[in-house]
């Protein structure tokens, strides 16, 4: 089967120790995390994981069964990235001199469409929000002026189909 | 404190009472309805068996020689009785001590809760003397663990942890608490847990799903069911010997679920995988509909999944929505508590024979019979075999005894050839494979029956991993019976060393001591066998004494056990010698 990437939601409860309960399904079949990003979802008090993984759809399935038997799992999800909105953000920090002295550096802000975050007299701060390749390209067009500090953000997810976690949270309070 | 999003039984009407975070511990489990605890103590935990100490009148604490022991009797305790069992440890070693038994309890689902003390809430994380993070190394081996930092915490988590450990799949749960929260006081309340939000412990079955296998198993010619462990801890057995009796379907079990149906039940074929009987592994490659049933399609079970049962559709009645497809690509599942499935299930089968179907079984079985078994357990040669030691114990408890077996050769054997007339009987470690689980799982299984006759098979191996555990059986007089079946080899692994690496036993020679001796130095009385003569009589003794009692049999040194499906070959491809 061939291997792809896909994009694992998982709402959960905001225990500590989840991360880890999590993070060990991975490890325990030997494949990497390309991507985690927790943070709040919709409903109050539950935490939405945004895990990327590359393999096969039959593995990411069994993923997704042994995530979702985890007892603070409330539901987990896959979808591959035709079925998704995603983005990642990617924060550069560069030498203030370069924004004078190279004059590509300017054009490069221009067209990656990023932002300046901040300008000091030694450095600023690019900030880019996209896929993955636009702020690959933005990496490699800045790199040869020299990159200070560079970081980019897990992937960050919706679906185009819905996700009835208050569906399912009604009927528990229901019983 | 975290949102805990639990539901719990109404109980207004119950009055706080001001108590230390020890006590409710103690309060905790006695409305868990835990009379028997196993474990050892330590710094960490001191407050806790403080309160033991004054509540010994209604709750037992049995002090196992090894926190390991402690959780091995509490498995062999709740795989006989059904309930929740119970392991106590101090923090740092006494908490590591216990992640075999939690590792076997996750793989073999059985419900265990196990408490452990940690440091004192100001010190975690600071490397303080016996501080380990139990939590973290527990996690890939608990169902769910939790770390208690505050006294309040103490009542809800013990009850969302029993809910956890007994509802749905069964499984370990561990919860740590630091020595402050034993120590402090909360405002006591115990309402018992009924539901988690996150946690969906047993699907609703699928009556769409039902029907179609109805229609599936009505349709078969040659219908074939595996049970597993599911059908006991579903409590099941009735409604499958019902389905299996009016449908005429021959059904063969896996070693967990062994016991469910009687052995000697006319449609009982046998034990499927490695070791397992001859018909039940070539035939799951001639069934056209296969039925498997509160089983997991171990590696051990299927072998070569890519020529595991391809002819036939594949129904699984299974509770665990991961196991779906997990291993065998299924035609229909069907979700749900096993009990609750085949009691809708019953009234849409077919009353049916298959006679000409299940005269291949008994075909089957005349060929192992041939080859295997008659050697085993009618041998002529002059060393004894583990077969007609098993084959006496059956005799002489009269197909009724709690067998509890180690992991290896003799494992195997007694799978194979005891006999049984009632369920949760068979107690050994199936998907750990842990070696010197049966001495303290069979204290823990006298404790849970006492009614019963408890006996431990055990290879002279395995024995001397949790031999200490004899203290216990001599302090508290527990009259379980050991066998220890003693070929000074680890014999399991020296059979792969001949079959699959040209006899080179590296490591598989045991120079063993005395074991008579080191019995009676536990004043249990002790007996050894060496002559085929006297084996009767000694396994006679042994079931008729009221006390604990040792038996050492000294059997072939170099025996091998058959049939095997060598590692990763296809079920087809058994081998018979």
């Amino acid at each position: 089967m061939e291997s792809k990437w896909y994009t694992i939601s998982v709402y959960s409860e905001n225990n500590v120790g989840l991360l880890n309960r999590i993070s060990g399904i991975f490890l325990k079949r030997h494949i990497n995390i390309e991507s985690l990003n927790v943070s709040k979802s919709e409903i109050e008090n539950v935490s939405k994981f945004t895990i990327v993984v590359f393999t096969t759809e039959d593995w990411t399935r069994k993923i997704v069964g042994q995530i979702e038997k985890q007892i603070e799992v409330i539901k987990a999800y896959y979808h591959t990235d035709d079925e998704t909105i995603y983005q990642e953000s990617a924060l550069f920090k560069i030498a203030s001199h370069l924004l004078f002295d190279e004059r590509q550096i300017q054009n490069i802000i221009k067209e990656s469409n990023s932002q300046i975050v901040t300008v000091s007299r030694d450095f600023f701060v690019l900030a880019k929000t996209g896929r993955r390749h636009e702020i690959d390209e933005m990496h490699d067009a800045l790199e040869p002026y020299g990159i200070m500090q560079f970081v980019r953000s897990g992937r960050i997810t919706v679906t185009k189909a819905s996700m009835p976690i208050t569906e399912i949270l009604a009927e528990f309070q229901n019983k | 404190m975290e949102t805990l999003n639990i539901q719990k039984k109404d109980s207004k009407t119950k009055k706080a009472i001001r108590i230390t975070g020890a006590e409710a511990i103690i309060h905790c489990l006695l409305e868990e309805g835990v009379d028997l605890i196993y474990g050892y103590p330590g710094g960490a935990i001191m407050p806790v068996y403080d309160e033991l100490y004054k509540f010994q009148d209604k709750l037992t604490h049995i002090l196992t020689r090894h926190e390991q022991g402690a959780t091995h009797a509490a498995q062999g305790y709740a795989r006989v009785s059904g309930k929740v069992g119970v392991a106590m440890a101090t923090s740092g070693p006494g908490a590591t001590n216990l992640v075999t038994g939690l590792a076997d309890a996750q793989i073999d689902s059985t419900p265990m809760v196990c408490i452990t003390g940690q440091v004192p809430r100001h010190l975690l994380g600071s490397d303080a003397f016996q501080e380990t993070d139990i939590v973290g190394i527990s996690t890939p081996v608990t169902k769910w663990n939790y770390q208690i930092t505050k006294a309040s915490e103490i009542p809800e988590i013990f009850a969302k942890a029993f809910y956890i450990a007994k509802s749905g799949r069964p499984g370990p749960v561990l919860i740590d608490i630091t020595k402050n929260a034993q120590f402090d006081e909360l405002d006591f309340v115990y309402e018992k847990c009924t539901g988690v939000r996150s946690y969906q412990a047993v699907a609703e079955p699928n009556l769409e799903a039902i029907r179609s296998a109805a229609e599936l198993i009505n349709n078969a010619k040659k219908p074939y069911i595996i049970w597993g462990q599911g059908i006991i801890l579903g409590e099941a057995e009735e409604e499958l010997k019902a389905f299996v009796e009016k449908s005429g379907i021959p059904a063969a079990w896996t070693i967990m679920g062994e016991s469910a149906i009687p052995t000697d039940h006319p449609l009982n074929v046998g034990m499927v995988g490695m070791h397992g009987n001859y018909g039940p592994n070539v035939l799951t490659n001639a069934c056209d509909v296969l039925i498997a049933i509160g089983m997991r399609f171990d590696d051990r079970v299927t072998g070569n999944l890519e020529t595991y049962a391809k002819q036939a559709k594949v129904i699984h009645f299974e509770i665990d929505p991961a196991e779906i497809n997990k291993n065998v690509k299924v035609d229909v599942a069907v979700l749900g508590d096993a009990k609750q499935t085949l009691n809708l299930l019953l009234p849409l089968i077919n009353e049916n024979e298959h006679k000409e179907w299940r005269s291949e079984f008994d075909k089957k079985y005349e060929e192992e019979y041939k080859a295997v078994i008659q050697k085993d357990l009618e041998p002529t040669k002059p060393g004894l075999t583990m077969g007609e030691v098993i084959e006496q114990i059956n005799k002489a408890s009269n197909n009724d005894a709690v067998i509890v077996t180690d992991v290896g050769q003799h494992q195997m054997i007694a799978c194979r050839y005891a006999k049984f007339s009632q369920s949760k009987s068979n107690i050994t470690s199936g998907g750990l494979g842990t070696m010197g689980f049966a001495l303290p799982a069979a204290i823990g299984a006298k404790q849970g029956a006492p009614e019963r006759e408890v006996v431990a098979i055990i290879g002279d191996g395995g024995y001397q991993m949790t031999i200490q555990e004899l203290g216990v059986i001599f302090q508290h007089n527990i009259p379980v019976k050991i066998v220890v079946l003693n070929n000074d080899h680890l014999g399991m692994v020296r059979q792969w060393q001949e079959l699959f690496f040209e006899s080179r036993y590296a490591s598989t020679v045991m120079t063993n001591p005395d074991f008579v001796k080191i019995a009676e130095g536990y004043h249990i009385k002790a007996r050894r066998v060496t002559e085929r003569a006297d084996l009767e009589s000694a396994v006679n003794e042994m079931i008729t004494s009221k006390d604990p009692y040792f038996l050492e049999v000294r059997v072939e040194k170099e025996d091998n056990v058959f049939p095997m499906i060598p590692s990763g070959a296809s079920v087809s491809d058994i081998r018979l010698k």
